[in-house]
């Protein structure tokens, strides 16, 4: 008998549309579901969950019968940096304003590659600061605050 | 002749200074960041979007928008030439014979036989256009809500055929951007589904945000995985002039590239990559020396270009008439209707006869702009060749935030697109194609929609579907597709025709 063997790329994408079609058809579960005549708000998406689930099922299914691609190298410093430079743009760019918010938000983004030096690093985000000003805060006349509340006032001054 | 006053009625809208501006400026930006290697025309056009909403006028809008489209089908073919890097996988083919004439010297031939070949593929298909969209329009207008559900259905499906990869992975794609579309209020009882309690999240996930999550925020991640030394091989491009026997050689594959793409390309599911593989494998059979493909043919750049490109317009063909996208930027297309306040679909031809017919007459003028524009403005596309990598992401990023943000000023969609940016990279690893995802997610509410109508009006009864002809036939078609699909020959090959690409 073979040994019982999952395939990791498609076991992991198996479980990940189970787990989504789950979340799916629970939180439909708790809508009104209604008939197939005057559907509720949770009909169609609770149809759907089901089918995503199934769809999972069969996947799993093929990663117990066959090999596929393996998943390879996976960008982790990408992520850590690159994921988080939207987040930390949301959460400051009312409170210290779009200036200081973008150039921040550039500086985290430039280290995802390991190849960025501190000084390009630096030079590029504040030329980069510069240019979304005159383009988006200036040209444009996007309704952003410039400076935010969370700077002391000699310091914007 | 109604055509020629429609036709006059596009071009005067898209000729006016303003709009004669945006799609200049689309052009242009497209171009810049579709030669950026790695980055290709959906992403582009996801990146952009958001440049696009800060006009106020819905037609210079998506002028600009169709603008950036093609700029970055052109810049994604200059790279596939340049250095071997096609940006979208439609512009993979032209990279086979196109880098061997660049590293037999003959670089400027390759772009120039390109823009040429585009630009008549552009020509022609602009008019297909304008002769098929009004009768498209008119069947389009009987469409009931169990019409329009069944031919989502067949667009949803035959986007499942095209993707890469297996099926199943693709049909379960579908179904998770179909469920992300119905994220936010229900429009009969004004309940919010799966907002998490978030009230920003009411109105549903925000377009942009999921775009330029899971194919810009992706890309780059998947960018970032090996970063290596990019070797551009032509510093300096020169003989941007094709000689008299270039353009003996590619006058027939021109033509034979444009029929191919025009008709692959109003399929929904992404006809342009289809046009150029199978114009592409045309081109090679009938050629009396067929060895010459892959080492730098003039009939491999021109075919392909061509029928990319009349694919890429003809797909406008779905968007336009019927308000189903046929790929990922048509999707994005819509997307930006929705926004502006257009509902997508067969009335835009009647209520907006402007926008309609203006979107037509400025495929033809962003292609002519493509061809006096860059090919003497190609040392410079060669010069951002050069750009490192780590210098750009950061800068795509920022705007990025920028865009996303200045769309509706509501910071949880910058969340948003941090966590679609995950998910999009984690798909993509687990071997999963973003497009079908996509689609799904700006057809999710409008097929919940249909569907509800649909059985109100059937009073409960699931056999209007069938028992409706054009319902019956549209569901057929579909049926059809997943079971060709599925065959085990079919299967097989169209494995091989992905490979190939790979």
């Amino acid at each position: 008998m073979k040994p019982f063997v999952i395939d990791t790329t498609n076991g992991i994408c198996a479980a990940l549309f189970i787990f989504l079609g789950g979340f799916f058809a629970l939180q439909s579960l708790g809508l009104e579901i209604g008939t197939a005549f005057r559907m509720g708000p949770g009909y169609f998406p609770l149809v759907l969950a089901i089918v995503l689930i199934l769809l999972g099922a069969v996947i799993l299914i093929q990663a117990v019968r066959f090999e596929s691609e393996p998943i390879g190298h996976i960008a982790w410093r990408g992520m850590l940096f690159i994921l988080p430079a939207p987040i930390f743009f949301g959460l400051t760019v009312r409170g210290l304003g779009f200036i200081p918010s973008i150039f921040l938000t550039a500086l985290i983004a430039s280290f995802a590659s390991g190849r960025m030096r501190p000084l390009t690093a630096l030079v590029l985000s504040a030329g980069l600061t510069l240019f979304a000003f005159l383009v988006f805060s200036y040209a444009l006349g996007l309704p952003f605050r410039r400076f935010g509340p969370w700077l002391p006032s000699w310091l914007v001054l | 002749m109604e055509l020629l006053d429609n036709l006059a009625l596009g071009f005067s809208t898209a000729t006016s200074l303003a709009n004669l501006g945006f799609c200049l400026i689309g052009v242009l930006l497209g171009t810049l960041i579709g030669v950026l290697p790695g980055i290709g025309a959906t992403a582009t056009i996801a990146m952009l979007l958001p440049i696009t909403f800060q006009i106020g006028d819905p037609v210079s809008s998506l002028i600009m928008l169709a603008g950036i489209y093609y700029g970055a089908q052109y810049g994604g073919s200059t790279t596939a030439i340049l250095i071997n890097m096609p940006g979208e996988s439609s512009s993979a083919v032209t990279a086979i014979d196109g880098y061997q004439m660049a590293k037999n010297g003959r670089a400027g031939a390759a772009l120039a036989i390109a823009a040429i070949g585009s630009f008549f593929a552009g020509t022609v298909s602009t008019f297909l256009v304008a002769i098929f969209a009004p009768p498209l329009t008119a069947i389009a207008l009987q469409f009931g809500a169990a019409e329009y559900f069944s031919l989502m259905i067949v667009g949803l499906v035959s986007s499942v055929a095209l993707a890469h990869g297996s099926i199943v992975k693709a049909l379960a794609m579908v179904v998770l951007g179909l469920l992300l579309g119905i994220v936010g209020t229900d429009i009969y009882t004004g309940t919010p589904r799966f907002t998490l309690g978030i009230r920003e999240y009411a109105d549903g996930l925000n377009f942009v945000a999921v775009a330029v999550g899971v194919f810009g925020v992706a890309e780059i991640l998947r960018n970032l995985e090996n970063e290596h030394e990019r070797s551009v091989l032509i510093r300096r491009v020169s003989g941007l002039m094709p000689t008299r026997e270039d353009f003996r050689r590619m006058a027939a594959p021109i033509v034979r590239g444009t029929i191919i793409g025009s008709a692959l390309g109003i399929l929904p599911g992404g006809g342009a990559i289809l046009a150029a593989f199978a114009s592409y494998t045309v081109e090679k059979r009938v050629s009396k020396n067929p060895g010459e493909f892959g080492k730098g043919a003039v009939e491999g750049v021109a075919g392909p270009e061509s029928a990319n490109n009349a694919g890429a317009q003809t797909s406008f063909i779905p968007m336009l008439t019927l308000g189903i996208p046929a790929n990922p930027v048509m999707a994005l297309m819509i997307g930006a209707m929705i926004i502006q306040g257009i509902v997508p679909g067969p009335n835009v031809a009647i209520e907006q006869p402007a926008l309609f017919w203006g979107i037509i007459a400025s495929m033809w003028i962003g292609n002519l702009m493509l061809i006096i524009l860059n090919l003497p403005l190609i040392g410079l596309w060669v010069k951002l060749l050069t750009i490192p990598y780590y210098v750009l992401f950061p800068i795509i990023m920022a705007f990025c935030s920028i865009g996303v943000y200045s769309v509706n000023t509501n910071v949880y969609d910058l969340y948003a697109v941090a966590f679609f940016g995950f998910l999009g990279y984690l798909l993509t690893k687990l071997r999963c194609e973003p497009a079908p995802l996509l689609l799904g997610f700006v057809l999710g509410p409008l097929l919940e929609e249909n569907l509800r109508r649909a059985m109100i009006l059937a009073r409960g009864d699931p056999s209007t579907f069938v028992t409706r002809p054009i319902s019956a036939g549209l569901l057929f078609i579909a049926l059809a597709v997943l079971v060709i699909v599925f065959l085990p020959a079919v299967k097989k090959k169209r494995e091989e025709v992905f490979v190939e690409e790979n």
